[in-house]
């Protein structure tokens, strides 16, 4: 318990603290009139607006993508399994540079949504794209495990019970893997809000458009107002927390109802 | 006939699980599917709830092709060994499951599906748990709500797939005696699937042994028991003592003993069965053959004699007014089966 506790001091604790600690030298004052700035409000907006509509996309294309590799057998099943983890491994910049190079207006991708007049890189739309990129294993590999765990039993009852497919799959095996479905989206939220390699380079950085608040941070530091940039940090860490806090109550709720 | 199976065959890749079984059940009987494991009894059981489709044959319920229908169209209750219940619902709401899937048409209202819950609920005597999740209740308990949600669809018939296998064995005695009180109730006809013998002949109406795919002996427990098809099927039923012996001109031999075979009796090498208490023990002086006591043990209201004889070890269980007092580990005593069965071969 002593080592667990010191541990946890040293590698979260104390440089959390410093964080929470920094910005006063502004004043109470001072921190407010930052965290209001239209700048800072809308960079707020962006980085969690975006990485949640990330993290939901996440969960739709995790499950979709979990659910083959785990229920399917078909050639290049371990391929894709190993594909999975890719994000993971790739440095963000390298990550960042290649979505760009695809969305952006004359790249493939990029170059066909261009032509219904939608704009991928260099706009919001850019930044979700990348968090979701940089999210999606962390979904997979929460369901994966889990869905593996699913009684194959009881969906046979549910079948002989008289359940339609989608009813089976809405009623008994959803459920069965909602909680981890959350664990998961709560992860590439959390990464998505910190995200900052591979969004930089596709998100084109507009003040008040496409400018995420990590970024905002690191404009700070480059000016010197050290205890702005930790305000700015210190925000973003009280709305991660209670996002983060408020999928953890949920996931530990469902959990235990089916554990007893 | 209310179930018709004719010549059901089913294989796995190249592993043939059933080769061709065709059996009756009549209208409420409680039949008992029972077999070592790989003797294809549960393969059976899922053709029958449409969870396997067979390669050949015909499964046909009052005259209908149950073949026609998928699982879900088939109405017929299943209950897994290991339960198969919805976790993350209550009792109540594992039990309503079957009447809430079904189509907005034939679904019936919030108060029937409440009262129909109610009612299975104290069938199974679980009235006060309705709201409780599975994973608080005991695994009998948790059987007995697999029970209620078969039973809630209605359903034609019920399949039982080693439902007590899960449990210790006192729960498992009980939950038997208390299976076949709810199928005097409900008379569904109910097909169970177990490897275990006293189970099946404690419950069922008939029982149907089956062995590599292959159905070999179908009856009432006692006319099984007692007239065993086959040199398995004797050993299979439990409690059985298999010798070698030799008849010729009439005479049974087995080892230094001969007695007078039954008139029926197989000529040459026979396999000679007798029940674990169908046996006389006496002095070295007395009728049969030798075999040396290697221990003794009470065991309830029986005592268990292990014995070395004809080159291998029998174990008797006799009531301990039939034991001779020479009975000692050590001592050589003579071993006169009372009541013998004889199978040809080796």
């Amino acid at each position: 318990m002593a080592i667990t506790l010191t541990w946890l001091s040293l590698i979260v604790l104390i440089p959390l603290a410093a964080l929470v600690i920094k910005p006063w030298e502004l004043g109470l004052d001072g921190v407010w009139r930052t965290l209001t700035d239209d700048r800072v409000v809308a960079a707020f907006r962006l980085s969690f607006g975006a990485a949640a509509i990330a993290a939901a996309a996440d969960a739709v294309l995790g499950l979709i993508v979990a659910w083959a590799i785990v229920r399917y057998s078909f050639p290049g099943r371990r391929l894709l399994d190993a594909l999975v983890d890719l994000p993971f491994a790739l440095p963000t910049a390298v990550a960042g540079i290649a979505l760009t190079a695809i969305y952006a207006p004359n790249g493939p991708l990029g170059a066909l949504f261009a032509q219904v007049g939608i704009k991928t890189a260099y706009s919001p739309l850019g930044v979700v794209l990348a968090l979701t990129f940089i999210g999606l294993p962390f979904v997979v590999r929460a369901v994966q495990p889990v869905l593996e765990e699913v009684d194959r039993e009881v969906e046979e009852a549910a079948r002989t019970l008289g359940a339609t497919d989608y009813q089976r799959i809405v009623r008994v095996v959803l459920p069965a893997i909602l909680p981890a479905i959350l664990g998961g989206v709560g992860l590439a939220f959390a990464r998505a809000v910190g995200e900052y390699g591979s969004v930089i380079f596709i998100a084109g950085n507009l003040p008040m458009v496409s400018e995420i608040a990590p970024l905002l941070i690191i404009i700070k530091l480059e000016q010197f107002d050290y205890a702005g940039a930790a305000a700015v940090g210190l925000g973003m860490l009280v709305i991660s927390f209670v996002a983060l806090l408020a999928l953890n109550l949920v996931q530990t709720w469902l959990t235990r109802r089916s554990r007893g | 006939m209310t179930l018709i199976v004719d010549s059901v065959a089913k294989a796995f890749g190249r592993f043939p699980a059933l080769g061709g079984v065709s059996l009756e059940a009549r209208e409420g009987e409680f039949l008992a599917l029972l077999g070592p494991s790989g003797s294809g009894k549960t393969t059976l059981l899922r053709i029958l709830a449409g969870l396997e489709t067979p390669d050949t044959g015909a499964v046909s319920f009052n005259g209908e092709d149950l073949l026609r229908l998928s699982a879900r169209e088939r109405r017929i209750g299943m209950v897994f060994q290991h339960y198969a219940l919805f976790r993350h619902m209550t009792v109540a709401k594992n039990i309503a499951f079957g009447l809430s899937v079904r189509p907005r048409a034939t679904r019936p209202s919030k108060d029937q599906v409440a009262a129909r819950v109610a009612d299975l609920l104290r069938l199974v005597q679980l009235e006060e748990l309705g709201d409780r999740y599975p994973a608080q209740l005991s695994g009998g308990q948790r059987q007995r709500v697999a029970l209620a949600r078969a039973l809630a669809i209605e359903p034609r018939m019920l399949l039982l797939d080693e439902p007590f296998g899960a449990l210790d064995a006192k729960v498992r005695r009980e939950l038997r005696r208390w299976l076949r009180k709810v199928h005097d109730e409900t008379g569904v006809t109910t097909i169970f699937v177990t490897h275990d013998q006293e189970e099946a002949l404690d419950l069922a109406d008939r029982v149907a042994i089956l062995k590599d795919g292959a159905l070999v002996q179908i009856g009432a427990p006692q006319a099984v028991y007692d007239a065993p098809a086959d040199a398995f099927v004797f050993d299979f039923l439990g409690g059985a003592v298999r010798l070698p012996g030799r008849v010729e001109g009439g005479r049974l031999t087995l080892g230094d003993w001969t007695s007078k075979a039954p008139t029926d009796a197989p000529l040459g090498d026979v396999q000679v069965f007798f029940r674990q208490d169908q046996a006389s023990l006496r002095g070295p002086d007395g009728e049969g053959f030798n075999a040396l006591v290697t221990g003794l043990v009470q065991r309830g209201p029986a005592v268990r004699i292990d014995l070395e004889g004809l080159g291998q070890s029998i174990e008797l269980l006799l009531p301990p007014g039939e034991v001779p007092d020479q009975a000692a580990p050590g001592r050589i005593l003579r071993v006169a089966p009372k009541a013998v069965t004889l199978f040809g071969g080796r």
